[in-house]
């Protein structure tokens, strides 16, 4: 059986377009907001919601990230809770949702049962930056027995090994991060971006989004026009708690921008 | 790489290297790092291993050691101290002496050799006590390199000193101000850094933590401890000793003298921070208050809730005040080869003032742990036994801290 996320994929590839893929942080500033977000998100045109899960130490995350994981741990915001979350989620919506977690929660929570209560509460997909796939031998057992995507990054930096690697390992779609660095970085305008994802493309025919330093307009559009899908994230955590009007303004011309 | 010797009853004798391929010390360690990171991970242990059957590399290191850190360092027998405490023999290794204070300058120097051998033209590491801060700084100017540390903004007020002097040894010093600001986070930041700028820049991991090969790898430039040592203790006594004593924070000090004694006769104690009690919360005591869990690149034992998020941590001592521990000694505590135990705030204080007026010898507040243990076990000794500990650093850059804790006013 395909995946909800492969299924969107299919479904823009048709209609000739590229997916929109906002990340918030669960929690931030709080759970009620959130649940309003995820509405919002869907509304201006997401494909897929990146689900943030708040973690002591996220060392793969820069400052605006870093905070809202704070404020969400304040909340007293856990992986149990946002997994129970998308399961209330789930009475309005079927967007693809994907939790971005570190390893640790998961780790602690148990990889056997978190794979299964994440996929009965409805969640489709992972991303967790500091388990490369070396390291990921039973959460991709347990992912695929429970029909959880597992997706995996790529970067600048990656060699062919890794490229493969990763690619094998990745359903759904692969994360391609087009800067060395973290989260809300700057993102430097060269070349390169084109030249790798042509290179992946060349080991995989799996859908390639490219997250991390996009959040402009402008820099949407450049992505979109390699990418299968655009990831936006510490631009958009930034801010949902503008007004609902402001906000949604930003994220329609992220919408347009993307096609 | 060692051999760790292992008895099977089926199968009669095992041998085992450890870490294995992945960086695994039996089910501690690993590779748990962003992608953009591995590649230079895989650069970084393919070049260490070279290094090691590198002979130019080796000499060029012995130099080092000899005539820039000041190696061997003395092993002195503390006799006064030892017939204050009526027990057993007690030997001090002396990292104290090495230069700029501790034993962090034998793994800062090794890696940025290596550094220099892989093109990087700047080191960034993190610092807790400020000592491998300033062990760093002084590697980057030896060998002519740019050199950003990241340290706690705690630690920043409590090890003021080591800050001025990482300013003089040319480093630029950035405080780190979110989390616990502590040692945690200054690690964070520096992976931070390390992921951003990694095709420059080599990260200079304080201790035997960390993706793979980091921890090996420290503790294969921290080895030469123990190597000292055990001749040493021959030359000294004709034979091995009984015990080895050393504080455990990530624990580079404690495996580089427990290493080349692992396969002997030699009961082993590491001395974790108990800060102001177990019972308290506030303390560093992994292994009495931890369980398995990932954090910064290995799975190890942790301080954290049931949620996986990490906990804070205290200790008087910033170079222990540390929610996680090396992924070896999680091994070696699981198999029962070293047994490790923690020494509280007030203890250690203690011991920092016994050995000051018994022997002339300021010690790191990190290193008093070591001495707390010992002064509570010495005297149950008899005078026939012999301890070694491992005295990881000198106590000159906590003589303020000290002196606030006391609540003498210095000008």
């Amino acid at each position: 059986m395909s995946s909800r996320i492969a299924g969107k994929f299919r479904e823009i590839r048709r209609k000739n377009s590229k997916a929109f893929i906002p990340y918030i942080m669960a929690g931030d500033p709080n759970i009620k907001r959130t649940c309003e977000l995820i509405r919002i998100l869907e509304d201006c045109g997401a494909d897929i919601i990146e689900l943030g899960v708040p973690f002591s130490d996220p060392l793969a995350d820069g400052p605006t990230i870093q905070k809202a994981a704070q404020r969400a741990l304040d909340e007293g915001v856990t992986l149990k809770k946002v997994i129970a979350l998308v399961a209330e989620l789930r009475l309005n919506t079927q967007i693809p949702i994907i939790l971005m977690t570190y390893y640790n929660p998961i780790f602690k929570y148990g990889e056997e049962r978190f794979a299964l209560d994440a996929s009965a509460s409805g969640v489709d997909g992972i991303i967790v930056p500091d388990l490369p796939p070396d390291e990921a031998d039973n959460l991709i057992k347990y992912s695929r027995k429970s029909r959880l995507d597992t997706i995996f990054l790529l970067a600048p930096t990656s060699t062919d090994i890794r490229i493969h690697k990763v690619a094998r390992a990745s359903t759904g779609f692969i994360y391609y991060v087009p800067i060395t660095g973290i989260t809300g970085a700057k993102l430097s305008p060269d070349s390169s971006v084109e030249s790798h994802i042509a290179k992946i493309r060349s080991v995989t025919d799996k859908p390639i989004a490219v997250g991390f330093g996009i959040s402009t307009p402008e820099e949407a559009a450049g992505i979109s026009r390699f990418a299968d899908g655009v990831i936006v994230g510490s631009a958009i955590v930034k801010r949902v708690v503008e007004p609902d009007e402001e906000l949604k303004n930003y994220l329609l011309s992220l919408r347009n921008a993307i096609q | 790489m060692y051999f760790w010797v292992k008895i099977d009853k089926k199968r009669g004798l095992t041998i085992k290297r450890l870490p294995d391929k992945k960086g695994y010390f039996g089910n501690y360690g690993g590779r748990f790092a962003p992608e953009t990171l591995i590649p230079a991970l895989d650069e970084l242990e393919k070049v260490y291993h070279a290094s090691k059957k590198d002979r130019g590399f080796q000499k060029e290191l012995l130099l080092l050691q000899r005539t820039y850190i000041g190696r061997p360092t003395p092993l002195y027998f503390a006799h006064r101290l030892t017939g204050l405490l009526a027990g057993a023999k007690i030997y001090l290794k002396r990292e104290d002496l090495a230069h700029t204070g501790a034993h962090k300058i034998n793994n800062a120097v090794g890696q940025a050799l290596l550094a220099k051998k892989m093109g990087k033209t700047r080191l960034i590491a993190e610092t807790g006590a400020g000592q491998h801060g300033v062990a760093t700084a002084t590697g980057a100017a030896l060998m002519g390199l740019e050199c950003e540390i990241y340290m706690g903004t705690d630690d920043i007020a409590r090890q003021s000193l080591n800050v001025f002097r990482m300013k003089l040894l040319g480093a630029k010093v950035n405080e780190v101000s979110i989390g616990s600001r502590t040692l945690k986070d200054a690690i964070n930041e520096a992976m931070r850094d390390w992921t951003t700028n990694v095709r420059t820049t080599h990260y200079v991991l304080g201790t035997a933590f960390g993706p793979n090969p980091f921890p090996a790898m420290v503790r294969d430039f921290q080895s030469v401890i123990g190597k000292e040592a055990k001749k040493q203790i021959l030359f000294a006594e004709g034979r091995l000793p009984d015990y080895l004593v050393a504080c455990v924070g990530g624990g580079s000090n404690s495996i580089g003298l427990f290493h080349e004694f692992l396969p002997e006769d030699v009961k082993m104690i590491g001395v974790e921070a108990g800060g102001r009690g177990v019972d308290t919360g506030d303390h560093a005591a992994r292994f009495a208050g931890g369980s398995v869990g990932v954090l910064q690149g290995t799975k190890s034992y942790l301080l954290q809730d049931e949620d996986g998020n990490v906990l804070g941590t205290h200790s008087v001592s910033a170079g222990l005040d540390y929610a996680a521990v090396g992924p070896e000694h999680a091994y070696l505590k699981d198999t029962g080869r070293v047994q490790y135990t923690y020494a509280h705030d007030e203890e250690a204080l203690n011991a920092f003032e016994l050995l000051s007026r018994t022997e002339g010898i300021i010690p790191a507040l990190e290193s008093s742990h070591a001495l707390a243990e010992v002064i509570k076990f010495a005297p149950r000794l008899s005078q026939d036994k012999i301890i070694i500990v491992n005295l990881s650093g000198r106590g000159d850059k906590d003589v303020q801290h000290v002196a606030r804790i006391k609540g003498v006013l210095l000008s």
